[in-house]
């Protein structure tokens, strides 16, 4: 394949050096340093991320204009923000000129093709200022999470710590200590219909994009793609926001990005022939034609 | 895609100004001489026209919002033949490109005959707004109206006229109208490559245009969600000029009785369509066109 990591000026693995922000993250706290420092330094004005929602482990799509609210919405909820949905909103009721946003790579692909056709974000793409992508293999439904969490792993939604996947398991770590493990096996029927059509991995559209595979618990995975990306992952490195080690020294590697990257491509391209031919002649709409 | 970058670094910035900066010069001073006023529009210039039905004329605002982008476009690029609002001349003539505002009132036969003029007399027709595409609001028209109670029918051209390409929205936004521009221009006045990116940046549109010319809230159901498509990213909620979607659990909830039928959601929605060689340049796209309105 080739393109499977899409187009990057660098790679590394790194880490936050702000101990606050580690304290409640999910992997190495970069989504979090990243638009505490472009707060800061005026970089943006404030970011869309992943907020606490009205149920537990639900999502909300918030405007963070403190590090405050940036902290509160640390972590990992593995279900649905759509974070696009305030785009247009920050720029007129919160009124902020330079905007982040945080998102899966699908929602990278919605901010470019918000830039390059916006048929209804009037004066919103020359106000995106930094946008981050994070590594995404599939979503779940709100309803799904329930499922898997109460059913499966017979756990209560709110006396859950963290949530992860990794190392081919779901795993659901308890309050009050307990682990349950559940095999991937098991989590698939659960997944977001949508996500099964889509053929990018690390956010190939971000300004910079990150994840926790290829680099060592605690460390995230770092692809710097675009000018804006360079030039925003410069400066918070100058100001010494992360600790970084090169991508050929960790463990598993670019070598793990590439091929879950490879996998989750070619079984969505499978998908989507197989959409082509869905019933008798007659075939599912395909978004990229 | 490096072409598309390669190509549109190359040429864009530098190469439409070029006849313009040196008779521009000449002209002027002629000017100054004699007081002539200034008769021969600059060569490679697109001719344009703009055929104004049934709308409300925000299409037309959102064009003139693009400040001195409208100016810079007007002034490099092209050549405004008529226009009602912004322009002296009304009558339909013969352009390379009408763009068109309003849908089409069956019961208003001045209406109809531009239309069918403006279509004969334009190689490219394009459908500029959600009345012209869809029928947008005139959708709920029913006549009574002062004062012209008989006027009830209100249709999108396209049901009337071949339309090349659609620009839906409520209105559209400037940019979208800048951008389909300067691709209109490559597309007509382009090199080979010019022409080639400009084709690849209008496709969409030119599919839109020859598809369904109905849109409302529900495309997000029956092309998106009903496809096993959507993602939940909420580019249809933030793109509605009416707020008719909500994001409930990760998904569109729509309300029906606010939408405008306008069709700016599903053209929005990543996964309504999504070429990705075009969108994968957006940097350089987005640059070049930048450069080219400097």
């Amino acid at each position: 394949m080739g393109a499977e990591l899409g187009k990057y000026k660098s790679c590394v693995s790194a880490r936050s050096t702000d101990k606050e922000i580690l304290k409640g993250a999910q992997d190495g706290g970069i989504v979090t340093s990243l638009f505490a420092y472009a707060l800061e330094a005026g970089i943006i004005d404030g970011a869309i991320v992943a907020g606490k929602g009205d149920l537990p482990w639900k999502p909300e799509p918030v405007v963070a204009t403190t590090r405050a609210e940036l902290l509160a919405a640390r972590g990992t909820r593995y279900n649905i923000s759509p974070n696009m949905s305030l785009i247009k909103e920050v720029t007129r009721s919160y009124g902020l000129d330079k905007v982040g946003i945080v998102g899966t790579p699908c929602q990278m692909q919605a901010v470019r093709k918000a830039q390059l056709y916006p048929f209804g974000l009037r004066e919103v793409g020359d106000k995106i200022a930094l946008a981050v992508g994070i590594f995404c293999m599939e979503n779940f439904p709100y309803q799904s999470v329930l499922q898997l969490v109460e059913d499966h792993a017979a756990m209560k939604m709110e006396s859950v710590k963290k949530m992860e996947i990794g190392k081919g398991k779901f795993w659901v770590f308890g309050e009050r200590g307990q682990v349950v493990q559940l095999p991937l096996k098991v989590t698939h029927k659960y997944e977001q219909p949508g996500c099964h059509v889509c053929l990018d991995y690390v956010a190939n559209m971000a300004d910079i994009s990150t994840g926790s595979v290829g680099s060592p618990d605690g460390w995230s995975t770092i692809f710097v793609r675009s000018k804006i990306g360079d030039s925003v992952w410069a400066k918070a490195m100058a100001a010494g926001c992360f600790e970084t080690k090169p991508m050929e020294t960790v463990k598993p590697g670019l070598e793990l990005v590439t091929k879950l990257a490879n996998e989750k491509i070619s079984k969505n391209r499978k998908t989507l022939e197989e959409r082509a031919s869905f019933g008798t002649g007659k075939g599912l709409r395909n978004p990229y034609l | 895609m490096g072409l598309l970058s390669s190509v549109f670094k190359k040429n864009v910035s530098e190469e439409p100004p070029k006849p313009v900066a040196a008779p521009q010069k000449t002209d002027v001073a002629k000017k100054a001489e004699t007081t002539t006023k200034e008769v021969k529009p600059v060569v490679d210039k697109i001719t344009l026209g703009y055929t104004h039905l049934s709308g409300c004329t925000g299409c037309t605002v959102a064009l003139a919002d693009n400040y001195g982008g409208l100016l810079t476009l007007l002034d490099k690029y092209v050549d405004l033949k008529y226009m009602p609002t912004l322009a002296d001349v009304r009558h339909i003539q013969q352009v390379d490109v009408a763009i068109v505002e309003g849908s089409v009132c069956i019961q208003d036969k001045l209406a109809v005959e531009e239309i069918k003029e403006t279509r004969a007399k334009a190689a490219v027709v394009v459908a500029l707004g959600g009345c012209a595409a869809y029928g947008n609001i005139t959708r709920f028209a029913r006549g009574g109206q002062q004062n012209q109670p008989q006027h009830e029918s209100y249709l999108p051209i396209g049901d009337l006229i071949k339309v090349d390409v659609l620009i839906p929205g409520c209105a559209p936004t400037p940019e979208m109208i800048r951008n389909v521009a300067v691709m209109a221009y490559l597309l007509l006045k382009g090199t080979k490559e010019q022409k080639d990116l400009a084709t690849a940046y209008l496709k969409p549109l030119m599919t839109m245009a020859a598809g369904c010319n109905a849109a409302c809230a529900c495309d997000i159901m029956t092309s998106v969600i009903n496809q096993g498509l959507c993602m939940g990213c909420g580019s249809c909620a933030a793109a509605c000029p009416v707020r008719a979607i909500t994001m409930e659990f990760g998904k569109p909830n729509l309300n029906r009785d606010l939408c405008i039928k306008c069709g700016a959601c599903v053209a929005q929605c990543p996964r309504g369509f999504f070429n990705t060689d075009v969108i994968s340049e957006y940097e350089a796209i987005n640059e070049a066109i930048m450069a080219a309105l400097q």
